[in-house]
């Protein structure tokens, strides 16, 4: 039995080197058998996850004291210890799943460094640690059992620093297939059944994206996958990158494969260094291996990826400001037309998608657009990613079909508010999207009715809030960012996010009066309409998503220097009083 | 326009932070100042030695901008007597030269202006009006009716407005008539 | 040359295909308030004034980096605009320190002459009064950033016709600010030939000629057709 690795935990360098260059499908489907067989020695399997929150809350700590253990037991042949992608509680963490061959998967949660031995004890000595009983997570518990994860499917369980990890999950058969079996005609036309649309927020359909870059002229064509993640506590797209970067390069190989491009560029947010080093090591791996760079799995397919990082500017976000950033120039949006697929980097198509839409890729290929579009509402397929989090008893990372509730998604997996207090509203979309009231709870999650309820899909942030939230605060946070974040080319939104923030800042220090309101409103609609981008088009929002629904809430504020959830200090008096 | 016992109208003129020179201008009119007192009985103004600020007046012209306490107080007492407030010139609509501090930090202006140089201001001896920390035009103080623009507004312009107003019209000023500066 | 039809305020109108729609809006005869649209420099899209209602689209469109097409439906003057438009005259005016009193440029200012023009006789927003300074260190030119409205044209005609790029932008949002060589005082940057094709093309009294004092500063425009012409068309007279 080959052991590529050379040995259990060290050695993957050695094991890179020995691989040729060039590899065709049968070397793949080797090189997957031969990481299974080598899984496959392991008594046991201990998997902790490597995700920034996990190792923020202590997996590194944990882990090391894991492999002292093992060491100390002398077991390094029959234990396996993997540093994973993301499991999803990420307020839970650390987390650490524990594979017993021919025993089902247990997950424990706040995993100490004091415990991580005793995870051993009981396993393999069958000691009993009450303490741990108490920290396990249940597949049944609602957090999992009701999501769907299409694109996460595999994160939790692969080592996204290993491409073997990948390949024996079969990783680079979807491109496989599409590279030996389809016409870049046919992998357009089956991304446009399956439904996909962008997961970066627009919703556009990206079949028909595809499918306008493949027709677009031009010599040199580029496809871009957008990783610059910037809205406030979301973390879809770092976790995608970090968890299983493999497969965002694979997505990005076919869709170049279908538009006929030769060059990508992961355009990777500045704040994520995990992420980009996750991908760098990802992309070498794949290079050596033939699965990227020129004759991909013998075909006459090239394709090669480069990380382009982002310096910290929120609108980098926004895909002419991205890319004029890839080309070295100031990060700034430029009118379109024309847009990028026509006329994109150095005047070539490209295709940008977000980098979550390229995770999606894989699955319809392998699975079928039938498959994938079966899950989902009539106009939005497929399965979304989103970052849980505010007063919910469960905040994490959550895929979810598209088309679940609000309600299911706050009360089941959530496990509800916290401390049994009543559900006022979440914020979706970040800084561009708007609040949803508790009259709307039984709202389904999908790009028209979230439109139609003043919010956006968006990136996929979801903050819960409880009637400790005061909303024109709430709106107050976002617009400041937004204010912060404006690149200042044009004049409405340069200017009229920092009078929005002005009155916004007034209502909640007291020193507004209602006329300010009528102000306030006015300038949504200015900013709204005259922007240059999407930034200054949906900064708003949070702003007159809140005034839609929690007018009484600004009306008290102003009128009678009374906020309902206690959180405004009213130390300022208005100048005018009408 | 409704009018008080005698049947004409009730103009008044303030100087709040400016240099006066919209009030110069005002004067300017030259020989339509017999004209315009034809038409109004001018109750209040810093060239007539009336004291108080009376009851009833239909028309007040504002100069300048509100720079200090006191201007804020005459501002709202203004507004409470007068039918239509007119901010008259830059420096009631914009801020205009007095503005020109508000970069600054109030205190560094006092001790600038009045000690030697950066540091603590003054004590404030009582009874003088405190400075704002920053000037304010007009209608952020009270509602403004009519903005009369420049700096000065020309006769002709004072002349337009006021006439419209006394006749009850609103005042559409052309466009070269309404330019700041 | 392939041409469109179009509507412009009820008005069928054609125009060459790949042309702007502000260029077809102004050959009507239409005024229409543009601020960093400068004949003869590229479009920026930044000041948003020219913007335009488009039949059949709920959003609006600056018609200076709106290519024409057929059939397209627009109309540029209605009630809505207007009030848009002196919203955005409004917010430039609160965000710096634009004193036209004591300006060079008083009475040749194209800010202060279109606020006029769209009736904004007094700013609603709280004023910003940022404390910015001014660069006097070029031997000829002073640049004055509380009256620069960030339009660009300078740093567009440094670029494109003087082909220097001294001027650029630094900062983002509203501390952006227009800047010289890597962010020095402009006298020290040794790209800048000193052609002054940025004090001309500035529509405001943020760049003058040292020694101007308050309204004396009148800038010329022409020059720019006049380089452009010889340069692109060898047409070598004043137009």
């Amino acid at each position: 039995m080959a052991n590529l690795a050379g040995g259990p935990t060290a050695g993957t360098v050695k094991g890179e080197q020995s691989v040729m260059n060039v590899m065709n499908r049968q070397e793949l489907l080797e090189m997957a058998q031969s990481e299974l067989d080598r899984q496959n020695t392991f008594r046991c399997r201990l998997l902790i996850c490597a995700s920034t929150p996990c190792i923020s809350s202590g997996a590194l700590a944990v882990e090391d004291a894991m492999r002292k253990a093992v060491e100390a037991e002398g077991l390094q042949t029959e234990i396996e210890m993997v540093g994973t992608g993301c499991l999803g509680p990420c307020s839970r963490g650390p987390l650490v799943t524990v594979q017993v061959q021919e025993e089902p998967d247990v997950i424990y949660e706040r995993v100490t460094v004091e415990l991580a031995p005793q995870i051993l004890a009981k396993h393999l000595k069958g000691a009993s640690v009450p303490e741990l009983d108490a920290r396990m997570l249940s597949y049944d518990w609602p957090f999992f059992a009701k999501q769907k994860k299409l694109v996460l499917s595999e994160s939790s369980t692969l080592n996204p620093e290993r491409i073997e990890s990948y390949v024996a999950r079969g990783g680079y058969m979807a491109l496989g297939q599409v590279l030996r079996e389809m016409t870049p005609e046919e992998v357009c036309a089956e991304v446009a059944k399956s439904g996909l649309r962008g997961r970066g927020g627009a919703g556009f359909p990206t079949g028909l994206k595809w499918d306008m870059v493949r027709k677009a002229p031009g010599e040199r064509k580029y496809v871009v996958a957008n990783g610059d993640e910037g809205d406030p506590g979301a973390y879809m797209d770092r976790t995608l990158m970090e968890s299983d970067p493999q497969r965002v390069l694979e997505g990005m190989a076919i869709a170049g494969f279908a538009v006929g491009a030769e060059q990508g560029f992961i355009y990777v947010r500045g704040e994520y260094p995990l992420a980009a080093k996750r991908l760098e090591k990802a992309i070498r791996q794949a290079e050596r291996r033939g699965l990227l760079g020129s004759r991909i799995l013998d075909s006459k397919f090239n394709f090669r990826i480069d990380i382009r990082m982002g310096a910290g500017a929120f609108v980098c976000g926004e895909e002419t400001a991205l890319m004029q950033s890839i080309m070295g120039r100031r990060g700034q949006p430029v009118p379109r037309p024309p847009y990028p697929a026509n006329r994109g980097l150095w005047g070539g198509p490209t295709l940008i998608n977000n980098v979550e839409t390229f995770g999606n890729i894989i699955c319809i290929i392998l699975k079928g657009a039938d498959y994938y579009a079966s899950f989902g509402t009539d106009k939005s397929k497929g399965a979304k990613i989103f970052a849980l989090a505010g007063k919910v008893n469960n905040t994490g990372l959550i895929e979810v079909p598209i088309g679940i509730t609000l309600r299911e998604i706050v009360y089941e997996i959530g496990g509800g508010i916290r401390d049994c207090r009543p559900f006022k509203a979440a914020q979706t979309g970040g800084p561009s999207g708007g609040c949803i009231p508790a009259e709307h709870l039984d709202a389904q999650m999908d790009y028209e009715t979230l439109q139609k309820l003043g919010s956006i899909m968006g990136s996929g942030g979801l903050i819960v809030m409880d009637d400790q939230s005061c909303m024109p605060d709430v709106a107050r946070f976002f617009m400041e960012f937004c204010m912060d974040e404006s690149c200042g080319k044009c004049g409405p939104c340069r200017g009229g996010t920092v009078q929005m923030h002005r009155i916004l800042s007034k209502i909640t220090n007291g020193s507004a009066i209602m006329e300010d309101l009528d102000t306030l409103e006015d300038l949504c609609l200015l900013v709204k309409e005259t922007s240059l981008c999407g930034l200054g088009n949906t900064c708003p929002n949070p702003v007159y998503s809140t005034l839609r629904y929690f007018r009484e809430e600004y009306e008290s504020h102003i009128k009678d220097h009374y906020c309902p959830a206690g959180v405004c200090q009213f130390t300022e008096k208005p100048l005018r009083s009408a | 326009m409704a009018t008080s016992t005698n049947s004409k109208a009730r103009l008044a003129t303030v100087w709040l932070g400016g240099c006066a020179g919209c009030h110069m201008s005002l004067l300017d009119l030259d020989e339509r100042i017999v004209d315009l007192l034809a038409l109004v009985d001018l109750v209040y103004s810093p060239v007539a030695d009336i004291k108080k600020f009376p009851e009833g007046v239909d028309v007040t012209l504002v100069e300048g901008a509100c720079c200090n306490s006191d201007n804020i107080h005459m501002a709202r007492e203004i507004r409470l007597k007068s039918k239509q407030v007119v901010s008259f010139g830059d420096c009631a609509i914009t801020g205009n030269v007095p503005g020109m501090r508000n970069r600054l930090k109030v205190e560094n202006i006092l001790s600038e202006v009045y000690a030697d140089g950066p540091g603590p201001a003054p004590p404030a001896q009582g009874g003088l009006p405190v400075l704002l920390a920053k000037v304010l035009p007009l209608h952020q103080v009270i509602p403004v009716d009519v903005y009369l623009p420049g700096c000065p507004p020309s006769p002709e312009r004072i002349w337009l407005a006021v006439t419209a107003m006394l006749k009850g019209e609103p005042v559409e000023l052309p466009a070269e008539m309404r330019t700041l500066g | 040359m392939s041409v469109v039809t179009l509507t412009i305020d009820d008005k069928l109108v054609s125009a060459p295909a790949n042309t702007s729609l502000l260029s077809s809006i102004q050959e009507q005869g239409i005024d229409i308030p543009t601020l960093c649209h400068l004949k003869g420099l590229s479009e920026r899209g930044g000041c948003r004034l020219c913007v335009v209602e488009m039949e059949g689209n709920p959003r609006l469109f600056a018609s200076c980096v709106t290519p024409v097409a057929e059939g397209m439906v627009v109309r540029t003057n209605t009630a809505k605009l207007l009030k848009y438009r002196q919203m955005m005259i409004e917010l430039l005016m609160a965000q710096r320190n634009h004193v036209c009193a004591v300006c060079v440029q008083n009475g040749h200012c194209e800010l202060q002459t279109l606020a006029a023009k769209l009736g904004v006789t007094s700013v609603r927003y709280d004023y910003m009064c940022p404390d910015l300074p001014m660069d006097a260190s070029h031997e000829r030119y002073v640049i004055d950033h509380n009256r620069c409205i960030l339009c660009a044209r300078c740093i567009r005609v440094c670029d494109e016709v003087e082909g220097a790029h001294t001027l650029d932008m630094g900062g983002r949002g509203v501390q952006s600010r227009v800047i010289a060589g890597m962010n020095q005082p402009w006298g020290t940057s040794r790209s800048c030939t000193g052609c002054g094709k940025c004090v001309q093309v500035c529509p405001t009294g943020a760049l003058f000629k040292k020694g101007s004092s308050a309204a004396e500063m009148v800038k010329q425009h022409d020059f720019l057709t006049w380089i452009l012409d010889g340069r692109e068309k060898k047409i070598w007279h004043w137009r």
